[in-house]
């Protein structure tokens, strides 16, 4: 990674509550744990040497249980909350270095946010609510009201605009909250289980969209959830917390098949392996053929070396396999970057079908494969040592 | 006789001490503190002239339009105007009058100093454990303590009885504005934070709005106390009700003091409903957003 693709880097950051910091600091760094630290000083260790860069234009997600520290780190990166020690930095600059009023217009442009629990104002409509950023950026009210309709349009809430937060449903509400962090344009989007209080459908909804807004607008997006399919879905790549420490950062293969330390591999153990896993994981490459090429001798000879041919006539794909080589089967095509899950429908219809990428033909999935693929990253992501068995000790 | 605790701290010095610095406080600068009141007792005489000099019937109008337009209830509103007409009726207008104007002056004051108080209160924990037994102790000090500095300053008279009863009206709007805008939602603080408010913007954006409701809480309980301190306050020459009923205590006439009696409760019930129909309306506007 070069510097040029850090957009935040967050470089030993500890974060102590409590009005004994310097004294928690030292018994931290003497190697105190959590539980020690607050017996000895009555401080809370927020954050413990978080150490970690966010790429340019990445979904980042952070997860970790209830009080793993993931809201405090996240209010980091505005400075809502401010470290005991340690440096954030935002495109190469240090925003505990920044003045009053720097730090406002970082606040104002370079940076939004949507809440855990929506953090709406009340006594204003949901037009309103949406505009506070852009007005406190000192657009114009016309200029603001029409990018604010245009994000809630965005979002599913034309009709709503003159309502108030109280008169809509948690879900709305948190849609509200999205189309107010999109409003200001910024290009950092802070999300602190922005999904959390929607409903299945409207999550994957929301999903679709957050994933159809990074890939256009190329924002930087860190995500905090709790729902592993989400961090999957949507994360380039996922930072597991644990009582205020990193335990790893990496892709979502990585932490699945990869875990660093029991406590991952306990959190990742339950996962929707359909999900998690893409065709491109799972499905074997063959040689590709015109119909001029397909003669019989050929297929033949490639047939003993391949379990497969596909035959391209017109926008027609044929699947010969070896196991029936005289039979050309029409087959239904899915994407190499699908999940695993997308073809088990296809799958369910036919025995093999056909892998594309970037819209060309490059391989077949079987039920077998897919199954293999299945089962084998099961066994890797459910390789029990005795110690993760047991329950896991109260911190 | 002796008395039964024997004095172990000579006290006497002290309370020399105490006194003597009063009195060098009042010598050299009670003419200049008086000067600086000026504007305020010009203030109460206008606002009293002005109440006496309005006809009758616009007053009550302007009370039942008062009332109605807070509470949109016909029942409160006429009673209202019946308990008016009986102050007037019974010849206690103008005393009435003058008791509104003295506590709509030191109710007017109280605020303006209490809410940014409250304000500052609530943004250190260190000042609200300061501030907070400072409160408590004005409070519950009896009435009659906050008479004696103030009349030794100023010589009986309205200053000393409006600045006695803003000393002791004024706790409530301190406390309740604090306490107001502690309980705004620590997120939609965040939120509006988050996106580049200053603090003044977030203060009268957020915290103020949301806080409204308590602090008109408070607004409504320090009304009632300065009222109930206007009325003590007429022993030290401020007029009005007050005065009726003390007259009426001196002369032991029990009628007089009773008919000015009532005529304070009715003023008490008046201002009371009108408070909390506006701090209601003001939690229904956060709730609903109508
Ligand atoms: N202002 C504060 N003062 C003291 N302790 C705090 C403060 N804010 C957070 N903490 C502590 O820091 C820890 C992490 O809290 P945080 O809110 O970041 O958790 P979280 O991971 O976001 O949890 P959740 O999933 O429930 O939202 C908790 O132990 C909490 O008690
Ligand atoms: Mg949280």
């Amino acid at each position: 990674m070069t510097a040029s693709d850090v957009k935040i880097q967050v470089d030993k950051v500890y974060k102590i509550f409590g009005n004994r910091a310097d004294d928690a600091m030292a018994a931290l760094q003497a190697g105190a744990a959590k539980a020690e630290v607050l017996h000895k000083t009555g401080c809370i260790v927020g954050l413990k040497r978080i150490d970690f860069s966010i790429r340019r234009g990445e979904t980042f997600v952070i997860m970790g249980l209830s009080g793993s520290g993931k809201s405090t780190l996240i209010r980091h990166f505005n400075r809502l909350i401010e470290p005991t020690s340690g440096r954030i930095l935002v495109d190469g600059c240090n925003i505990m270095d920044m003045n009053a009023k720097e730090l406002l217009a970082f606040r104002r442009t370079g940076i939004s946010m949507v809440f855990q629990r929506f953090g709406l104002l009340p006594h204003q409509t949901v037009l309103e609510n949406t505009i506070c950023g852009p007005i406190l950026q000192g657009v114009d009210q016309r200029e603001a009201r029409a990018r604010g309709m245009e994000q809630l349009e965005l979002v599913g809430l034309k009709g709503f605009e003159n309502r108030f937060p109280r008169q809509l449903s948690g879900g709305m509400q948190q849609r509200v909250g999205l189309a107010r962090a999109l409003t200001t344009q910024a290009d950092v989007l802070l999300m602190d289980e922005a999904f959390s209080a929607l409903d299945p459908l409207i999550k994957s909804d929301m999903q679709e969209q957050l994933k159809d807004i990074q890939a256009r607008l190329k924002k930087t997006i860190i995500f905090i959830t709790h729902d592993l399919d989400e961090a999957l879905h949507l994360g380039d790549r996922i930072a597991i917390l644990k009582d205020g420490e990193l335990r790893q950062v990496g892709t979502g293969e990585e932490i699945l098949f990869r875990p660093a330390d029991d406590y991952v591999e306990r959190f990742v153990r339950k996962v929707d392996l359909s999900r998690a896993l893409y065709t491109h994981d799972a499905f074997a490459k063959v040689p590709v053929l015109t119909q001029a090429q397909a003669t019989g001798d050929r297929t033949t000879a490639l047939l003993r070396q391949h379990p497969a041919v596909i035959v391209v006539h017109g926008a027609k794909l044929r699947v010969l396999t070896s196991a029936e080589p005289d039979r050309a089967n029409c087959a239904a095509s899915i994407d190499a970057t699908a999940t695993l899950g997308q073809s088990f429908p296809l799958l369910a219809d036919q025995e093999a079908i056909v892998v594309m990428d970037s819209g060309a033909p490059v391989g077949i999935l079987t039920r077998e494969m897919a199954f293999k693929a299945l089962s084998r990253s099961h066994g890797a992501a459910n390789k029990l040592s005795p110690a993760s068995l047991l329950p896991s000790p109260v911190a | 006789m002796a008395d039964n605790f024997p004095e172990l701290f000579d006290t006497r010095g002290l309370r020399f001490a105490i006194d003597d610095g009063f009195s060098w406080v009042v010598t050299n600068y009670g003419d200049t503190l008086e000067r600086m009141l000026g504007p305020l007792l010009k203030l109460l005489g206008a606002m009293e002239a002005f109440l006496q000099w309005l006809p009758w019937y616009v007053t009550i109008a302007g009370v039942a339009l008062l009332t109605y337009s807070a509470s949109r209830n016909l029942r409160m509103t006429c009673s209202a105007v019946i308990m008016l007409f009986f102050i007037g009726a019974v010849g206690l207008w103008n005393d009435a009058m003058a008791t509104v104007a003295l506590m709509l002056a030191a109710t007017a004051v109280a605020v303006v100093l209490g809410i940014p108080l409250g304000i500052v209160m609530a943004r250190s924990d260190w000042l609200r454990s300061v501030a907070l037994p400072l409160l408590n102790i004005m409070q519950t000090l009896p009435i009659f303590v906050y008479l004696i500095p103030f009349v030794m300053l100023f010589g009986p008279g309205k200053i000393p009885a409006i600045l006695a009863t803003v000393f002791f009206a004024i706790p409530p709007v301190i406390r309740l504005t604090d306490l107001g805008i502690r309980q705004v939602d620590g997120e939609v603080v965040e939120a509006i934070v988050a996106f580049g408010a200053t603090p003044g913007q977030k203060l009268m954006k957020v915290q103020i709005p949301l806080a409204l409701p308590t602090i008109m809480a408070g607004i409504n309980q320090t009304t009632m106390m300065a009222l109930s301190m206007v009325v003590i306050a007429s022993m030290i020459g401020a007029g009005g009700l007050g005065y009726q009923v003390l007259q009426g205590i001196q002369r032991l006439e029990v009628s007089r003091g009773l008919v000015a009696g009532i005529a304070i409760v009715f003023l008490a019930v008046i201002f009371d409903r009108i408070a909390q129909s506006y701090g209601r309306r003001a939690q229904k506007h956060l709730d609903n957003g109508e």
